[in-house]
């Protein structure tokens, strides 16, 4: 008998075991560090919202690759008239909503109205700045008029901002996000998690995954606690830099080391003396070693840049020369500009590594020149608060992890406040032009422009950190824009 | 001397030479990173380690004793400087409405735990050292005007106070030379004990963000820095700690013996 009974224990164990090992195929729990606000992505800034919904739950005409390359997406295909200012584009059949109801043309033209609006609350209002008007031709066929050419058009419409979401279930989007991607919402338990679960009528490849669950964590030292107790199968943005060796080591995680479009910048007030004299950002871009930073911050990982740009992208230009470190033409050029006994300011730090860790360490570089940093420790709501919209700072850092953001250097009311106009004419003649080779000259001189300015002092490319269990594929390495694309990911065998 | 208070006494005075010495030398610069010369372990060049900027640890925890007992010993100042007024005058006034409010006052602030008084206290008035010191001194206010008046109290009913007051001298002058003197030796125990507690109090603050602000070290921040670093670099948890431990450990210790040292009966019950 006592035979008997542990034969059906083991039987029994068995089964659970061979069950659990069924329903892990098509399971995945992926972590990461911050909750959206809300589920929206056509409202709000937050990347933590596109991390979560984009390409997974919301999809535009265009979409971003793993790869930073930007293919179809709703749109089928498209024709752009020959002097670049009409866009025909003709959509994908038989796509439905998660509600059952018919993604068609005219829901494209609410979406893109919608975004433009005066009224509107779209955080890149001005990737649809030139449009002029949007019009549904029939059921399948949209008309975008633009009010110049725009060389980056397909891509503004790639972004998270440019989803299509449809007007009968817009009033309950933040909480119950309707899309028509390969996974529909399901559920929110918010400061824990968010679930999705497999679009049985998506219109395109079906995911492989059938459940889906986020996590939120935002302590390193327990993001690295529930990755080595298998708690989660994936953590995206690892935010412990020093902890991945760890990882590494263990053959039951891969680490997965890519790029972000994270420009890592000590942000400099232009308009507040003593920032306003040239020679002393240029002194300040001097006294920063960046491969220090690159190492003590982020343990190695991360590009050194000398640029607004990312070093992936084609066009990117090495200036890193420039402003190459050298604490003694620092001394000398402060000293040309009136500060031989160096000055007071204030560097307000967010929560990240980067900016903690970092900021500590540009302190001590700082110093070395007479230049003394007050260290103000920040959370995120009141880095907004102060230094985004206040504006009243010395120096930050923050990493800017928008794609192709170069543009922010042409809005003189942004927070670091560089006023020139020769670069906005240069913006201006960049999104008039089309052909692919002077795109490429103009982006150059644009970066030449504010690395020659000394707008920030600029100091790496964020690297894409993430780590998973070893048996995870698909997963995006790099971040060429703020997603966790799970439409293509599944378990080997 | 009983055993207790020489071992205290030398481990609070390993801490507080350690602090003193610090004003003149320390081994290294205390905030010159060495990056490439990170995460060492103890060895004979950086006695303590270095940290993930490449600072020498050992420098660190000197300068950081500093910053914890120049915390801690204004914050007990401040404790003792308004908290025994307080304490000797609600005495005075036994049963009137002065001892109730000032005592009920008193009563108030004891209710919060002391950190969450400290960190509305830097909340308002943002973080750093001088901030931590208000609130840490705020919560020892109520701490020795009750010990004061508890004290106080039953000296009031003695013959000398009565002889004092047939003297002709007022409440004031009779709790100055008399009461106060024969209630000190309890608040030199008091102390001891709130010394610790500041030191305590000044790391848990730190650790948090609300205490010291870089690049002036602090243990509390140490400990801070060093959590996610725990698992390959133990050190840099460890040491802190063990500094942190010792300081308190031994000034507990003083104040236990002191306690002992100072009260005629233990003393006598002792030789």
């Amino acid at each position: 008998m006592k035979h008997f009974v542990s034969q059906l224990a083991l039987a029994s164990a068995m089964s659970v075991a061979g069950f659990a090992a069924h329903a892990a195929n098509t399971e995945i729990t992926v972590a990461m560090q911050l909750e959206p606000p809300h589920l929206d992505p056509t409202s709000a800034a937050a990347g933590a919202i596109d991390s979560v919904l984009y390409s997974n739950v919301f999809e535009g005409l265009t979409r971003f690759m793993g790869d930073g390359s930007v293919v179809a997406g709703l749109a089928k295909s498209w024709d752009i008239s020959d002097d670049g200012l009409v866009y025909t584009f003709i959509l994908h059949d038989n796509v439905l909503f998660h509600d059952g109801s018919t993604m068609d043309a005219e829901d494209v033209q609410f979406s893109l109205n919608r975004a433009r609006a005066d009224d509107s609350t779209n955080a890149q209002k001005a990737l649809f700045a030139g449009i002029t008007d949007v019009s549904a031709l029939d059921a399948a066929t949209v008309v975008v008029t633009l009010d110049a050419p725009n060389g980056n058009f397909l891509f503004n419409l790639a972004w998270g901002d440019a989803i299509i979401v449809a007007p009968e279930s817009i009033g309950d989007i933040k909480q119950a996000p309707i899309g028509t991607g390969a996974f529909k919402f399901a559920n929110w338990v918010q400061g824990d998690k968010i679930e999705l679960t497999r679009n049985d009528a998506y219109w395109g490849t079906h995911a492989v995954l059938e459940n889906v669950t986020f996590k939120f964590i935002s302590d390193p030292t327990a993001a690295f606690a529930s990755v080595m107790a298998e708690d989660v199968d994936a953590f995206v943005g690892f935010p412990a830099p020093e902890n991945l060796p760890q990882f590494e080591a263990d053959p039951r995680f891969q680490v997965l080391v890519g790029s972000t479009e994270g420009e890592t910048i000590l942000s400099t007030n232009n308009k507040m003396p003593p920032f306003d004299n040239v020679k002393v950002r240029e002194a300040l871009a001097h006294a920063i070693d960046r491969q220090a930073i690159v190492d003590g911050a982020m343990f190695g990982y991360g590009t050194p840049i000398g640029t607004h740009f990312a070093p992936h992208n084609p066009a990117y230009v090495d200036l890193t020369g420039t402003s190459a470190y050298n604490p003694e033409l620092a001394k000398k050029m402060l000293a040309e500009a009136g500060f031989a006994d160096g000055f007071e300011t204030t560097l307000h730090l967010p929560p990240p590594s980067y900016a903690r860790r970092g900021g500590e360490i540009i302190a001590a570089q700082l110093a070395q020149v007479g230049i003394k940093a007050q260290i103000t420790n920040v959370e995120w709501a009141q880095w907004l608060e102060t230094v985004f919209r206040g504006k009243d700072f010395g120096l930050t850092i923050v990493s800017h992890t928008e794609p192709m953001d170069i543009g922010i250097y042409a809005n003189p009311e942004y927070y670091f406040q560089y006023d020139n106009p020769a670069f906005q004419k240069l913006m201006t003649n960049l999104n008039a032009t089309t052909d692919p080779e002077a795109r490429t000259a103009l982006m150059g001189d644009a970066q030449r422009m504010i690395s020659g300015d000394y707008v920030n002092g600029y100091l790496f490319q964020l690297a894409q950190l993430s780590v998973a269990k070893a048996g995870v594929q698909g997963l995006w390495t790099n971040a060429p824009t703020q997603a966790t694309d799970l439409t293509a990911v599944s378990w080997a065998d | 001397m009983n055993r207790n208070l020489i071992i205290g006494l030398i481990l609070s005075t390993l801490a507080i030479l350690a602090a003193l010495l610090s004003f003149i030398w320390t081994p290294f610069d205390h905030v010159a990173m060495n990056i490439p010369a990170k995460l060492q372990t103890p060895n004979l060049t950086h006695w303590f380690g270095t940290d993930h900027f490449g600072r020498d640890i050992f420098s660190m925890i000197m300068v950081g004793a500093r910053t914890s007992i120049a915390v801690a010993f204004v914050a007990v100042g401040i404790g003792m400087g308004l908290g025994i007024p307080l304490g000797l005058w609600a005495a005075a006034r036994k049963g009137s409405y002065v001892d109730e409010l000032i005592m009920r006052a008193n009563d108030l602030i004891f209710a919060f735990p002391s950190l969450v008084i400290a960190i509305l206290i830097t909340a308002i008035f943002g973080a750093g050292a001088v901030n931590a010191i208000i609130a840490i001194g705020i919560f020892n206010i109520p701490v020795f005007a009750r010990v004061v008046r508890g004290a106080a109290m039953p000296i009031w009913e003695r013959e000398f106070i009565l002889a004092a007051r047939v003297a002709g001298k007022n409440a004031a002058r009779i709790s100055v030379e008399h009461i106060l003197p024969n209630v000190l030796n309890l608040l030199i125990v008091q102390a001891t004990i709130q010394f610790s507690l500041g030191i305590l109090a000044e790391a848990a603050l730190s650790y948090v963000g609300l205490g010291a602000q870089p690049p002036t070290p602090s243990w509390g921040r140490m400990l801070a820095d060093a959590q996610t670093l725990v698992s390959i670099a133990p050190h840099l948890a460890l040491i802190p700690g063990f500094a942190i431990i010792i300081t308190v450990m031994g000034l507990n210790l003083m104040g236990d013996g002191l306690r002992d040292y100072l009260n005629p009966r233990t003393r006598v019950a002792r030789t």
